[in-house]
Order: structure tokens, then sequence, then C-alpha cells
């Protein structure tokens, strides 16, 4: 208040103009950030992992990298942390780049360092892409349930639906004519006959051509028991059963975890959009004629965008753990390139000889997942409109 | 009540069916045969593959295939591919293995996070609820195999004790009370590993449960009316915040087979989850299909048996 007073002095006193929040949230958000430690300890190490794991792409990857992670050198093998190497054994090429082993090196004398700053790029681009796509799953599928969830679903779209996905069934186990043809088919039959619903369940009809076009399910129901199914299955397991049939490949683990984390987020933007719904600023949009994409894009989803982003970054750390567990049991990305899970998995036969091949990405790991996860929670508090000061 | 049962076993008698369903197609349709697990191998002939294939209904359709699964399933009598044993069998042999597990880990669980929990929101705001806060983080983020190897470090190092399989390989015939300790000692680090997770939740859950609680009117009338602190807390609070705890017993029973996978492997603890685990390496499919099915059965038996405890001990609920 009395900074504006002294800043502008010709400005008309704080009663009589509008009155605006002082500060921008932003700046609000910010100040409430700085006052829990821990969280604020999270999002420094947060920024770190950032910078370490694009130093990690750009420094490791390439014909001639500055750090090589799959340099090998017996004669090297398992040294400590900071010892110097021995320089009239190596070629010029093969000594480290910072002179001396900072985290020692492994079992074929490759340099951990090089190989954590390797995988540190794998553990980023895991957690922020699987999320991703388990958010995007989940915003569309809460949202269509939330908003559209009182629509019923004709027992001929379920059929044409059943159809669809039969034929997505058969495109992936190699029969692509038929599958293209069945797809193809239901797509178009629910895109054809979907406004003229009415008139065909006549009361003219016989019973069971009216069953057949009866409205049958809500499509909420449908979508909150797909989740259902979803959380039948034990997630990790789920993960470890189709990562191993599939072959190994970082892109795949990433579409495995996002596929089968998705179900927390829909049910919060489920029940985010059923509450906004019902709020004013919604039905006035409606009143005012606006469209359903834009009431949903401009007006609900910032709204609801709260929790899924606290959720999306406890998520990422999941994902970080549910990938080093994968390259701990060998099922993660294929053996040259280095993952922190996989760096621990070839250290654990050296486990007493050697810890620092233990330490060394256990700790990073649970430095980064207890970052995210302290951020997350920070991040609660802060979205949180009961702990926002009131001035 | 009882229509609410009815209505919700006919639900997740479609859900299972529902599940069934996509597991057996995840399973049959990723790329990649069973019969060609082992091609280098020189016993594995065309026509041993296509005996292999007949033998297992592998040249039927799908439909088929899942029906004559789930025909054996539920008359008991799928077998394994990898040794023909009976699946039911195998499974009930390792059940018994990862049943310690459960039932350690179970009660670590339960024993220390309410205490904890208890503390904390009592002494809210304090170094120790900031301590437990903390640790709490600290074994929800530690992933479980390098936790593992921390504790094998500490515990071989400085108690000389061994501590991977069920038993010391070659112990022999030892008197019963070597035997018991030698099962403890063994049991104790793969049980304590399963439970830091829940304990670090379940701590938490109780914390916040036990914060709502003590904000009500009735607990402030409690102080108000002069009775001692300790009873405000453990009489008037305390026994209103565990109502929602009773409807955990049932969210428990998932884990029967949920079973740690990489504890289970570091610690070459013969459980249900290393089963699970081989089993996906195999190929088996009859192992994989039917721990999911039983885990599937688990979980909405689960959601079952807490909904019915929850509308019996709080009858503001009706469902």
């Amino acid at each position: 208040m009395t900074e504006h007073k002294e800043a502008y002095p010709d400005r008309p006193k704080e009663m009589e103009r509008p009155l605006v929040p002082k500060g921008s949230r932003l700046k609000e958000a910010w100040l409430l950030f700085r006052r829990n430690r821990l969280a604020f300890v999270g999002l420094v190490i947060f920024c770190l992992f950032f910078l370490l794991a694009f130093a990690g792409r750009i420094l490791t990857y390439g014909t001639k990298p500055v750090f090589n992670p799959a340099q090998v050198r017996l004669q090297e093998k398992l040294r400590p942390p900071l010892s110097l190497p021995k320089l009239e054994t190596l070629r010029t090429d093969e000594v480290p780049r910072l002179g001396r082993y900072l985290f020692g090196t492994d079992h074929l004398g490759r340099d951990v360092l090089a190989r954590m700053m390797q995988g540190a790029w794998v553990s980023l681009t895991v957690g922020f892409v699987s999320v991703g796509i388990a958010v995007v799953i989940g915003i569309v599928l809460g949202g269509v349930a939330g908003y559209f969830g009182q629509h019923l679903v004709r027992v001929d779209q379920i059929l044409c639906g059943l159809l669809v996905l039969l034929g997505l069934g058969l495109l992936g186990a190699g029969n692509a004519l038929w599958g293209t043809i069945l797809g193809l088919g239901g797509i178009l039959t629910i895109a054809l006959t979907r406004k003229k619903g009415r008139k065909r369940g006549g009361p003219s009809r016989p019973w069971w051509v009216r069953f057949f076009f009866a409205g049958f399910l809500s499509v909420d129901t449908l979508i909150m028991r797909l989740v259902d199914i979803m959380l039948c299955f034990p997630s990790f397991f789920l993960i470890l059963t189709v990562v191993a049939l599939l072959p190994p490949s970082i892109y795949n683990i990433m579409i495995v975890i996002g596929l089968t984390s998705w179900e927390g987020t829909a049910r919060f933007v489920r029940a985010e959009f059923l509450s906004l719904r019902e709020l004013d600023f919604v039905t006035a949009a409606r009143a005012l004629g606006v469209s359903n994409g834009r009431i949903i894009f401009r007006h609900m989803i910032p709204n609801a965008v709260g929790p899924v982003l606290v959720s999306a970054t406890i998520g990422i750390a999941t994902a970080i753990l549910t990938e080093a567990g994968l390259s701990f049991l060998g099922l993660g990305v294929p053996p040259p390139d280095a993952t922190w899970g996989n760096i621990l998995a070839d250290g654990k036969d050296y486990i007493f000889d050697a810890p620092w091949l233990t330490f060394v990405p256990g700790v990073a790991i649970l430095l980064v997942v207890l970052s995210f996860n302290l951020f997350g929670e920070g991040l609660r508090d802060i979205l949180n409109p009961k702990l926002r000061r009131r001035s | 009540m009882l229509s609410f049962i009815g209505r919700s076993v006919v639900q997740k008698l479609v859900t299972l069916f529902f599940v069934s369903i996509v597991s057996f197609l995840v399973i049959h349709l990723a790329p990649g045969k069973p019969s060609q697990v082992d091609p280098l191998n020189p016993k594995f002939t065309p026509e041993m593959v296509e005996r292999f294939r007949k033998e297992f209904h592998l040249d039927r359709p799908l439909h088929v295939q899942y029906a004559l699964y789930y025909r054996d399933l539920f008359s008991g009598k799928t077998i394994s591919w990898k040794d023909n044993q009976p699946v039911l069998k195998k499974i009930a042999e390792r059940f018994l293995n990862s049943l310690w597990l459960f039932i350690v880990g179970t009660i670590l669980t339960w024993t220390l996070s309410f205490p904890l929990g208890i503390r904390a929101a009592i002494a809210r705001g304090g170094w120790y609820d900031r301590s437990t806060t903390f640790l709490s983080y600290f074994l929800i983020s530690i992933p479980g195999f390098f936790f593992a190897y921390l504790l094998i470090i500490v515990v071989v190092n400085s108690l000389h004790v061994p501590v991977i399989g069920m038993n010391t390989f070659g112990i022999g015939d030892p008197p019963w009370y070597r035997a018991l300790m030698d099962r403890v000692w063994h049991l104790l680090l793969p049980s304590v590993l399963g439970a830091t997770g829940g304990i670090a939740i379940l701590s938490r859950y109780v914390r916040s449960q036990m914060l709502e609680v003590e904000g009500q009117d009735y607990v402030r009338t409690a102080r108000a009316k002069g009775v001692p602190e300790e009873q405000v807390h453990y009489k008037h609070a305390l026994r209103n915040a565990l109502l929602p705890f009773v409807t955990m017993f049932g969210l428990v029973l998932p884990g029967l087979i949920g079973g740690s996978v990489i504890i289970e492997s570091i610690f070459s603890w013969p459980g249900l989850g290393r089963m699970a685990y081989e089993a996906i390496l195999a190929r088996d499919y009859p192992v994989i299909l039917t721990i999911n099915f039983i885990s599937a059965v688990l979980v909405l038996a689960g959601t079952f048996i807490s909904d019915v405890l929850y509308m019996i001990v709080d009858p503001r609920i009706r469902l």
C-alpha cells in the first residue's frame, strides 16, 4: 500500500480506485514457496538435475563426446572416487576429462561420472514423457467423463466401439486388411449415426430394434469402469510384463509407463470438472453462447490444472523410480547406454569392494525423486487457496 | 445393504470379465511367440514347435484359446508351459513363502505407523513432526533396491548374519531354536524393505486424519470442560480418527500377491513376485495370466470388503 503511494504520489487513494490484488499471483506463490523450506530445496535440486541432464545430453552423445561413457579402460577398473588415473598406461584420448575419476570407475574401467551424466538424460526424459502421456490421456478421458458424462452411449455405438477395438487388435496381430476394414467401418458408423439416434428408436419398431438404439450406459459410467479395470492390474507387474514382451527400447518404456498411470489424473480431472460445471462462470459462458470446446479449454482446464500439476510432479518421481527398477532388473535401456538403474545393477556384484558403484547412482536417484516429491507437496500447499494470505 | 452388495458383486464380476479379456489380449498380441523363446536350441526343431503349438492350443484362434484357458483355470487344470506342473500348485507353494513376508511386513507397517503418525499430529509443527515428515518423504523416495543394498551392507558388516535366501545354505539339521533364529534373520530385511513404503504413507495418513479430528468441535469441547490432555488425544480424538483405517484392512488384501519382484530377486526369496518375474522372462503365459487373474480378484475383493466395512462402522454412509 505504502509502496504505491511513494512511487505514484498523484494516484487516487486506495479506496477510490478498483481493488486489484497487490502483487501478481506468481509473486505471491513465490513468497509462499520461499517460506516452505523443504519444497524450496526440492526446487533447487530439481533445477540442478535439469542442468545435469541437459549437459549430459550434449556432452556424452555423438561420435566424439566430451565425456565418453562407453570408454573401456580395463587396466583402470574399480578405481575409487577422486582417484588419479595412471597416466603412463592410458592413451591420450582415454584420460578422463576432469583429470581424475570424480565418481570412480566401474568393473570395465568406464568413468562413472560420464555414465551418470548419460543416465540423467534417460531419467529425465522417461519421467517427463511418460507423465506427459499419462496427463494427456487423463485430462482427455477425465474431462470427457466430467463434462459430457451425462450423455448416454447407445448399444450400437458400444458395439461399433468394440469393432474398432477388434480392428486395432487385428492390426496389432498383423492382419492389416481386416483390421483396417473393421476399424474404419466402426469409426465411420459411429460418426454417421451420431445425430440421427432419436428417429430410429421410435415406438413403432420391434423391441429388439429399440433396444439396439436405446441409451445404454452414460459416458461417465463407461470411462469410470475403464478406470476400474485398469486399477485391477498390479501396475509394476503389468509394466514388467509388457516391457519384457516388447523389444527393448527406451521409447517402449516411456509409452508403457504412460499408458498404465493415467487413472489418478483422470479421476482428479473428472471430479474437478463435475464441480466446475455447476459454477456460475461456466453457466454464464454457456449463456453467452460460448462453444463447448472454448468453455473446456479456456475456462475449465485452467481452473482444474492445480491438482493435475501436483499429481504430475509426484508422478514423475514415481516414473523415474519405475524406470530405475526396470533397468535394475535388466529390462530397461539396452546395455551400452547407461541409466542410473543399470549402473547400480552392474555395481551390485562389487558391493563390498566398490560401494561407490551402488552409492553414486542410488543417492542420485534418491535425491532426484525426493526433490520431485518435496516440490510436488510444496506446489500442493501453494495451490491450496486456504493457505494463501488474505491481506 | 443387501441391494448394495448385490449390485456391487455384479459390477465387480463384469469388471473381472473385462480384466480377463484385457490381460489375455495384452499378452497374446504382444510381439514374440512363446515357441520362439529359444530359437538357437538345437532340440527345438520345427516339428517340436508344431507339437508344442498343438499341445497348448496355440494354433487355434484367439477367442478359442481364451475360452480354453479360462475353462482350464476354473477347473484347476492349467499347466505351466515351462515344466508341465499344475499352475495352481506352483502358485500355492510360492504363496506360502510370500505369506511370511506379507505377515511380518503388515505387522511392522501397522504397528509402527500409528505411533509415528499420532505423535507427529500431537506435536504439530515441532521438531518431531518435521523430522518424521522428512523421514517419510525420504522413505517414499528411496529406491527399494538401493535401500536393500544399504541394509545388506550394514547388517552383514556389523552383525555378521547371513541374509540372502530363506535359510542359510548348508545349515544342515540344527536344533529348532537355531533354525528359528536363522529364519528370523533371513525374514527381517526383506520384510522391513517391504514395509518401508507402507510405513511412510500410512503414518502421513494417520497424521492428517488425526489433525482433522483434533480440529473438530467435540475435541475443543472436551478440552474446554477440563478433560486431561492425554485423554483428549487418545480417547476423544484417536477413536474417531481410527474410523477410515478400518476400511484399509480390505485394501491390504492385494498386497498378498503383489510381493515385490525387486526385493524378492535381490534376496533370492522364492516368493510369488520372483516366480512371476521368471514366468514373464520365460513367456510362461498360463502362470502370468493366472497370477494376474488372482491379483485382480484380490483387488476387487479388497475394495468390496472395505466398502462393506465402511458401511458397518460408519452409519452415516449409505451407499
